[in-house]
């Protein structure tokens, strides 16, 4: 199935902006983070169609999966 | 030499200097700010008239070692809301402040004659000086002349055009360390500035001293400890010191909850265009620069140098806020466009993000199509530059001006427009927005860091639960921080790493030689936020002005299609303290 993958701030460091990436159905986000080399504990937040995800949840086709290291500001 | 309060009359043109009164000993920044006006302005005066003041103060560390602790408070009656107001801002007048041992800096009166004047403070006192040359001068011609005046070095407060005119967007402006300006931006105290004729004050560097520790070696421990947690945490160690406060506008427009098109949306289709990601590959291909900090002993470091095409200087200090203010809201995708807005309305003195919000309250009532970047340099440069009747109109602020065109979708609390997370779907900060003691805003109680950044804990965006709390806590705990001098990005530190929260009360007890712990420091916090509470239910606010306006509950925001679903009484539970 198809999903699209966007990363942020340094994860797009030798990565990419926004990927649409084709997985197997039922795979969850940690399978994903682990196929891009991103190191779990630099993960801040995970979007999941724009809402908070986690590491153990599958994806369904046509998500989009945000991930992002720890950010703020204001 | 103890600290002392300085006061400047400037009815007849006096200045004293007086000792602190035992019980403002303890208090700096925001909450020695806020007791002052408290203590001493009618809370029905009018914010423009001679019976407001306008007060200064260091926070409780300033001019220490403690990394980030140079934030300047200033306070009044604010002229846009008509509540209390604190804003507070980096540069370095805090630091020369706090070495001079000026505790606080308070203005009152106001001159029978109509002539700008300056202010010089020095150790044995403030000197006034008529100054009309500088009438109609933006701030960065206000801060070179006062600099060619006086040797050696001096930090400069000043108000450009829009102070002078008394409009409620007008800001006050502090010298950075590089000639560059920060705002302390929200409330429209620059209007209170201008109203006392005040245009600018030149602080004195010669005769300062450092300020005194009283238990050096525990203070230099902790700050240590505490300067190792800044750099330690990955928002203020790297995140913000790469990308600036800009690295927000992508993940709060993934969240859908950036306001876009006069908050119609919570997504911008030009979010990339002005992201901090497109900021910092810019600055890279014009030789601009990142990390740089807005006051000495800052080790965070957001600020930048941000070029234009032509490798030239352009602005500073480029923050979210501003950026999601001009370019989402009213739908301009062009940094540059929105770099030159953010030097212009430094240079006038205006709030970004009151001035922005009102742009695109007057683009939906039909002034200039929404995405009109270059519509909107215009005007601020020849119409709230200029002060003409347009400039004046929108001067007001986004409350006014959508009265005018007879909207019902403006976007302020008490009168303050909302900053850059829709309340709908970041709800946690819209319970900040409603009961702030400041009207609308988001540095009060940051809620977006449980809501969405996943700081300090985790609280779904989406659902009421969890939220009143969420916001009490987080502006007890600033209230506190904002006394203290320092900057509230310590918090994403002192929020996840519980070293870091206790060097700062360790800090505050190795400097005055007290034993404050935890509690006593929310205790301070809670305080402050009553005072400043008693203060606007005085003025004559209720908890009926505690409230989002109606469109919230009422346009479901796309992409999460939610509503704002928080009752009057809910709301009302966050005085429960």
């Amino acid at each position: 199935m198809q999903i699209t993958v966007k990363l942020f701030a340094n994860f797009r460091n030798n990565r990419f902006k926004n990927e649409p990436r084709t997985i197997a159905p039922d795979t969850t986000v940690r399978a994903i983070v682990a196929e891009l080399a991103l190191v779990e504990d630099e993960l801040g937040v995970i979007l999941i169609n724009g809402r908070h995800g986690s590491l153990d949840q599958r994806l369904s086709e046509g998500d989009t999966l945000s991930l992002f290291p720890l950010v703020g500001g204001g | 030499m103890a600290d002392k309060i300085y006061r400047v009359n400037m009815s007849d043109l006096s200045s004293s200097i007086e000792d602190v009164p035992e019980s403002w000993a303890g208090l700096g920044g925001r909450g020695l700010t806020s007791t002052i006006v408290a203590a001493e302005v009618p809370p029905t005066c009018h914010p423009l008239g001679k019976h407001n003041k306008l007060v200064f103060a260091p926070g409780l560390l300033t001019g220490t070692m403690a990394a980030n602790s140079g934030r300047l408070s200033v306070g009044a009656k604010s002229p846009l809301s008509g509540t209390i107001k604190e804003s507070n801002a980096g540069g370095t007048a805090a630091q020369f402040f706090a070495r001079l041992g000026v505790k606080a800096l308070i203005i009152e009166g106001k001159p029978v004659k109509d002539v700008l004047y300056s202010l010089h403070v020095k150790k044995d006192g403030v000197v006034i000086t008529e100054a009309p040359e500088l009438k109609g001068k933006g701030n960065f011609d206000t801060v070179n002349a006062i600099l060619a005046k006086h040797e050696g070095k001096t930090a400069v407060i000043s108000i450009g055009q829009a102070g002078e005119m008394k409009m409620a967007v007008s800001n006050i402006s502090v010298k950075d360390p590089e000639g560059n300006i920060r705002s302390a931006g929200r409330g429209g105290l620059g209007a209170v500035m201008g109203s006392k004729n005040v245009k600018c004050i030149a602080i004195d560097a010669a005769e300062s001293s450092a300020v005194e520790i009283h238990d050096p070696d525990a203070f230099k421990a902790a700050a240590k400890v505490f300067a190792k947690a800044l750099v330690d945490h990955p928002v203020s160690g790297q995140g913000l010191p790469t990308y600036g406060t800009a690295v927000l506008v992508n993940i709060i427009n993934e969240a859908g909850s950036l306001p876009t098109k006069n908050f119609t949306s919570g997504q911008f289709e030009g979010a990339e265009k002005i992201s901090g990601e497109t900021m910092l590959e810019l600055m890279e291909a014009r030789g601009g620069k990142n990390r740089h900090g807005c006051h000495p002993g800052c080790v965070i470091r957001c600020s930048q140098v941000y070029n234009d095409a032509n490798k030239k200087y352009k602005t500073s200090g480029f923050e979210y806020e501003s950026i999601w203010a001009m370019g989402a809201d009213c739908c301009v995708d062009n940094l540059d466009q929105i770099a030159e807005a953010d030097m212009l309305m430094d240079d006038i003195g205006v709030d970004t993000i009151e001035t922005a919000v009102t742009f695109g309250v007057a683009m939906e009532g039909g002034l200039l199509p929404f995405g009109d970047g270059a519509g909107i340099l215009k005007m601020l440069k020849d119409d709230i530059g200029m002060g003409t009747p347009l400039g004046r109109l929108l001067g007001s602020g986004a409350g006014v001006v959508g009265k005018a065109y007879g909207l019902t979708r403006v976007p302020v609390v008490k009168n303050q427009a909302i900053p850059a997370y829709d309340p709908r779907t970041v709800k946690g900060i819209g319970i900040t927005y409603a009961t702030s003691t400041m009207g609308a805003d988001h540095t009060a109680g940051y809620a977006v860091t449980a809501n969405i950044l996943n700081v300090g804990g985790t609280v779904d965006p989406l659902k009421k639960e969890g939220q009143v709390d969420l916001s009490r806590n987080l502006q007890i705990a600033t209230a506190a921080v904002d006394s203290a001098g320092l900057c509230i990005f310590v918090a994403f530190a002192a929020l996840d790493i519980p070293e870091a929260f206790s060097a700062i009360v360790d800090m505050l007890n190795a400097r005055f030689g007290i034993s404050l712990t935890a509690d006593d420091v929310s205790a301070l916090g809670k305080t402050i936020l009553k005072t400043e509470h008693d203060f606007n239910l005085a003025a004559g606010f209720t908890n009926k002005d505690d409230r989002l306006p109606e469109f919230f509950a009422e346009e479901p925001l796309p992409p999460h299609n939610v509503v704002w679903d928080f009752t009057g009484e809910e709301i009302d539970a966050f005085w429960d303290f």
